[in-house]
């Protein structure tokens, strides 16, 4: 069913391949852009058809393009993830064993909290708990630095959460390892970190603070879908895709 | 006593096959490699040893290996680190190294087919690859690959020592750097540790060749274009950018332009900005 690939898949892979992860706009521009370069029709509402004849030819290597959302925004992403590994080894080309250490206990505490953050204060003092070569405070803050530059953790003010890549990535090892504690949204299923929680004891669904947006947009009076309780949390605002939205 | 079936004067310096040296065939007793070479009389040893060495393996285990050769390419590439074939045997192949040249054929295909990517051989006497870019480079990318800051730095230096006929005294490379508010003794703004960057990072990526003089006193060096540069830097493009900064035609650089022009000069399929 999967078309021949042709030089418009491969220069929408190589660029890809050096961003490693574009919101759904610039992706969408990127496709066409493609197509009009190589002289290739360009179906505009075609992209996931598009980018399914790349991971077809993809597969063997296990790699993929695939999509998920931003749990700041709400907006769509493409990434290009390695599915062969299960474990956070997928990163050991580029961290030593005690920098992956430190990373794995930033995720402990991010998938534990309720708001889906970790302190910089609680990361600096995991740093000193490592079985594996102690990391300094200089160290663990270089290394932090490098996560973010990376694309696998977003920084703010002092808080870090798993970056979208991370999530749309690490979920199968994210699901399999923490299986009793992560957290699902109850509307898109998908793994939650940042969510809003129903207050109610026998309930307690989760739901993304954007899928929260989009649910109860325009309604007086939430309920939570699940026990119609009142939903008493604030109500964030649907975030409209911009073009060429950065991340 | 053991039949090697590679005859040395066979061991050609063609890239991409089998040169094991120590072609200790432990699966393969005398008895069979002597049937196998009456059997096939028209197969070559080496072609010999691939067509047996691939009926050892299922086509699924072959495909897998292929796969891992391709993501091992893929991320040494990604940091500009060429790929030693020694590497590849010892840490990918293994146990499928008789079947090199096959397996590698295979990747070279992925390449092509999926990621418009070509394995080019930059050193036949070590067996160093580089992946270079098939597709052209476009005009006004919608998303433009994040660029490497150093990668101006990169250019002027290569520039400077395509204009100079192809070798400058590292002397030279300070002081011109140095004339454009570039000091290399001192930490750089975008640049960082500017003489690291140059005699050390693209050296290592091949972009740059840091060579002794020979009979100098003291030691001097002189910086030329290393392998990765003749295929991936587009010398057309280098005096392009020239004439545009002196106000001049390229083509009043009749040597480099002759150069530039020549087989050797257009090298590189695509002026890759990857």
């Amino acid at each position: 069913m999967a078309r021949p690939m042709e030089d418009s898949h491969r220069r929408f892979l190589q660029t890809m391949m050096a961003n490693g992860i574009v919101d759904e706009q610039s992706a969408r521009t990127l496709y066409q852009y493609c197509c009009e370069t190589h002289n290739t029709q360009h179906t505009p509402d075609k992209l996931d058809d598009f980018i399914e004849t790349i991971n077809s030819k993809l597969q063997p290597m296990f790699m993929q393009i695939r999509k998920g959302m931003s749990e700041d925004n709400g907006h769509q992403f493409y990434a290009l993830v390695n599915m062969a590994e299960t474990d956070v080894t997928r990163m050991s080309s580029d961290y030593a064993d005690n920098e992956l250490e430190l990373f794995r206990k930033t995720m402990d505490l991010i998938v534990c909290s309720e708001n889906g953050k970790a302190s910089s204060t609680d990361i600096l003092n995991s740093a000193d708990t490592l079985t594996t070569k102690k990391l300094k405070k200089s160290e663990t803050e270089h290394l932090l630095n490098r996560l973010v530059h990376d694309k696998w953790l977003n920084e703010k003010r002092g808080e870090y959460t798993l970056s979208t890549r991370c999530i749309i990535e690490m979920e199968p090892y994210i699901r399999s390892m923490y299986q009793d504690q992560v957290k699902v949204c109850h509307i898109c299923r998908n793994i939650a970190f940042q969510c809003q929680i129903c207050e109610k004891p026998t309930c307690g669904i989760k739901i993304h603070n954007p899928c929260v947006a989009r649910y109860f947009k325009g309604r007086a009076e939430p309920r939570c879908p699940a026990c119609d309780d009142f939903w008493p949390h604030e109500i964030p605002e649907v975030r409209r895709s911009r073009s060429q939205s950065k991340q | 006593m053991l039949r090697h079936h590679q005859a040395p004067e066979q061991r050609s310096s063609s890239g991409g096959r089998v040169t094991v040296s120590k072609s200790r065939r432990i699966h393969q007793s005398r008895n069979d490699s002597e049937k196998e070479a009456v059997q096939h009389p028209e197969l070559l040893p080496e072609q010999e040893t691939v067509q047996r060495g691939l009926e050892r393996f299922t086509p699924a285990q072959v495909d897998q290996k292929t796969a891992e050769v391709v993501q091992f390419f893929l991320v040494r590439d990604q940091k500009k680190i060429p790929v030693r074939r020694a590497d590849l045997v010892k840490h990918v192949l293994k146990d499928y190294r008789n079947i090199y040249p096959e397996i590698m054929k295979r990747a070279a295909r992925t390449f092509d087919q999926v990621f418009g990517l070509k394995i080019v051989e930059i050193d036949s006497k070590n067996h160093m690859y580089i992946l270079v870019n098939k597709l052209e480079t476009a005009e006004a990318p919608p998303i433009t690959n994040p660029t490497n800051p150093k990668t101006g730095l990169l250019f002027v230096v290569l520039s400077l020592i395509f204009m100079k006929g192809g070798a400058v005294r590292e002397n030279l490379i300070w002081n011109t750097l140095k004339k454009l508010r570039v000091d290399a003794g001192e930490k750089h703004e975008e640049f960082g540790d500017v003489k690291k960057a140059i005699t050390d990072e693209f050296v290592r990526q091949r972009y740059l060749e840091y060579v002794r003089i020979p009979h100098t006193e003291p030691v001097e060096f002189e910086f030329r274009w290393g392998q990765r540069a003749e295929v991936e830097v587009s010398k057309v493009k280098i005096l392009e950018f020239m004439g545009e900064l002196h106000d001049q035609d390229p083509q009043s650089w009749t040597q480099q332009f002759r150069e530039a022009h020549s087989i050797s000069g257009s090298l590189q399929s695509a002026p890759s900005n990857r």
